[in-house]
């Protein structure tokens, strides 16, 4: 049987304990909101403002007209004009500019003639993401001025377009696809290493064997240490909300009543796993590493954060699938941006349930009250 | 019934076995001493008894309770206090004694009269809201000694608690136990130090895993066939040198300023033999004695009959 008083009495200590650890206490209050501004903020995908240098050899109105078309876009900030071509390849090399556009002698008179007129965008590919988005925006914008050029102030219908839409997240920010995200894998790494401690700590300090030769059942105690965390989870994952809808703007479309039942299972199996490995470690630094590796390469890696999945290679894909972070991404995402309910998130809702059940049950089976060694 | 009975109970860690073929009986109310140097398989015993270690074989029963079978039912009626210092250091006093009356069981009316009478034991009133890894050696063991009996255990067990307290905070600890015991409390307590042992009601000697003897103090001691002389000579260490090397004296060995001299056979005709080997070695004799064996000589004639060397 187990005894709510024996229970409780592991949570108070457990809560004392904490309280007086100042190491625990940052980790467990000032991390997460930590963790979600500075990765919020330093992870973004909207690219704006690339600086570009300008060698416009050409020196016409038709050449100044193009540069301002670049500028105008938003996407481009000139912050060099050089005077040779030789110093365009040094701010490049210095990672000054981003991209060099030339413009070269006879831009326009080649317009006037009908001819093909080139000009040149130097990129630095060694950021790939940057420099394939720069690609894109300049595409356009070359594209729509020789549109203009074409018109000459006539306009024309389009024999087809194409009206896209974009739902859920309509003006394509990054943040509101990060934060929702982030919020999962900072959670995921933040509850195995409040947890990752707390058994190793009892084999370390000699205070485990007086524990075990209590009538305490492992279960007590497992459910014992996970209450106070549970608690410090579910106001962590309300603050880091909070933070992403004050801070970031992200709406927060669905119930909150859902992500709360979801946040709470996740968290559960979370914190057990944590428990786990500091049962089988039984040593503090070696928990701590087992518990930050185990939990936050997975979450930022495979779970759909960061990379797509559909595009990893099959054996990463199957992978995935025991990830837990993956589908308390899929619930943070869905309840965020798309406010849909259970009946869409029913099989992370499976899947939680089995993460917290998983997660005790290691817990509990990784904890002896014997001392065999 | 006996409060704990002990058959053929051993336990081996891979090839090495810590405690072999372990057999005796203590009784209700007995303070029952483990003598021995470390690694006797004193700390293995007890733990074995408080059902934190399976026995490789043989069986002991605590309490009525079988110690591998019925261990849960075990832990409610035993008292505990390990070798190191275990309670929680982060804790304060006060929330120590509520966290074991918590595990324990112990609410209520119950909570406050014992919880009173721990504070008053361990001298810490006007100490309860101190955390207790400040507290000093001698209060942290007390106040360890009070959370392991908040619940008024039937059998106490307590592996080296005087170990690292100084003699006047041990000699305090020793009244504690006798108060326990008085009250009815049946007292399991290993030590290394050889003079605790005559505190106890009986004693098992161990040494490398095995019971080398049992019984009272008083017993153990008349039982011991050698006896001792003890000399006080010009030049100790010439002295011990010079018997050492005579027949009929199975050892000599330097004892303060003393010499003891342990011979086969007690009488007056031993003293006069180490009286002669003396004045032959050209040393003079101040005084000569013949002195009751210690629990100490006790132990080291009983290994060295045994021709075993001592653990430690």
């Amino acid at each position: 049987m187990l005894s709510p008083r024996r229970t409780l009495a592991m949570a108070r200590k457990e809560w004392i304990q904490l309280r007086r650890d100042p190491r625990s206490m940052v980790l467990a209050f000032g991390m997460p909101v930590l963790m979600l501004v500075f990765f919020g903020y330093a992870i973004s995908w909207d690219i704006t403002d690339i600086p570009i240098a300008v060698l416009d050899q050409d020196r016409t109105a038709r050449s100044r007209h193009l540069i301002d078309a670049f500028e105008a876009s938003g996407y481009f900030t000139v912050v060099s004009r050089p005077e040779r071509a030789s110093d365009i390849d040094d701010a490049l090399v210095h990672g000054r500019v981003t991209g060099a556009l030339t413009i070269p002698p006879g831009f326009t008179r080649d317009l006037a003639a009908g001819r093909p007129a080139a000009i040149q965008l130097l990129l630095d590919g060694s950021d790939a993401n940057t420099a394939t988005v720069a690609l894109n925006y300049s595409s356009a914008i070359a594209a729509g001025y020789s549109r203009d050029v074409l018109l000459q102030g006539r306009s024309i219908e389009a024999p087809a377009t194409a009206e896209t839409r974009v739902w859920y997240n309509p003006t394509l920010e990054s943040s509101n696809m990060i934060v929702p995200g982030l919020i999962a894998v900072v959670m995921s790494i933040i509850a195995a290493m409040l947890t990752a401690l707390t058994i190793a700590r009892e084999w370390e300090r000699g205070t485990m064997e007086q524990l075990a030769a209590t009538p305490v059942h492992r279960l007590e105690v497992v459910f014992g240490k996970l209450l106070p965390y549970l608690g410090i989870g579910m106001f962590d994952v309300a603050t880091t909300v909070l933070a992403g809808v004050l801070i970031f703007g992200v709406p927060l479309r669905g119930s909150i009543l859902l992500l709360a039942a979801m946040t709470l299972l996740f968290l559960l199996g979370a914190l057990g796993l944590g428990m786990a490995i500091s049962a089988v470690l039984k040593s503090q630094v070696l928990a701590t590493q087992v518990a930050m590796v185990a939990t936050y390469l997975p979450a930022l890696l495979l779970s759909g954060f960061l990379f797509d999945i559909a595009s990893m290679p099959a054996a990463l894909r199957a992978v995935s699938y025991i990830v837990p972070a993956k589908y308390y991404i899929a619930v943070t995402r869905g309840v965020f941006l798309k406010g849909v309910g259970i009946d869409v998130l029913w099989i992370q809702g499976i899947s939680m349930v089995a993460f917290a059940t998983v997660g005790i049950a290691l817990a509990t089976a990784a904890f002896r009250k014997r001392i065999e060694a | 019934m006996s409060a704990i009975a002990v058959h053929e109970l051993t336990r081996t860690f891979d090839d090495f076995v810590a405690v072999d073929s372990a057999t005796f009986d203590v009784a209700r109310g007995e303070i029952f001493g483990f003598l021995g140097p470390n690694g006797a398989g004193k700390t293995t015993t007890i733990r074995m008894l408080c059902g934190l270690l399976r026995p490789t074989s043989g069986h002991a029963q605590v309490a009525g309770f079988h110690v591998a079978r019925d261990a849960a039912a075990l832990r409610a009626r035993i008292g505990y206090m390990s070798q190191s210092f275990s309670l929680y250091p982060d804790l304060t006093a006060d929330e120590n004694i509520q966290l074991f009356a918590g595990l324990y069981d112990v609410t209520g009316a119950r909570f406050a009269q014992r919880r009173e009478w721990v504070l008053g034991m361990a001298g810490l009133r006007g100490f309860e809201r101190h955390v207790t890894g400040t507290l000093p050696l001698g209060f942290k063991q007390r106040l360890a000694l009070g959370c392991a009996v908040l619940h008024e255990p039937l059998i106490l067990f307590l592996d080296e608690p005087t170990s690292g307290v100084d003699p006047v905070a041990r000699r305090g600890f020793w009244d504690l136990i006798h108060d326990l015991a008085q009250a009815g409390t049946t007292v399991l307590v290993s030590t290394h130090y050889m003079e605790e042992a005559e505190y106890c009601n009986r004693l098992i000697l161990m040494n490398r895993g095995r019971i080398i003897a049992a019984g009272a103090p008083q017993t153990l001691r008349s039982a011991m066939t050698e006896a001792i002389i003890e000399v006080i000579t010009d030049d100790a260490p010439r002295a011990v040198e010079a018997l050492t090397r005579a027949g009929g004296v199975i050892e000599a060995s330097m004892y303060g300023r003393a010499v003891h001299v342990v011979v086969a056979d007690a009488g007056a005709q031993a003293v006069t033999m180490v009286r002669e080997t003396l004045v032959a070695a050209g040393r003079s004799v101040e005084s000569i004695t013949q002195v009751t064996p210690s629990l100490e000589h006790v132990f080291v004639s009983t290994v060295r009959s045994e021709g075993g060397a001592v653990a430690g």
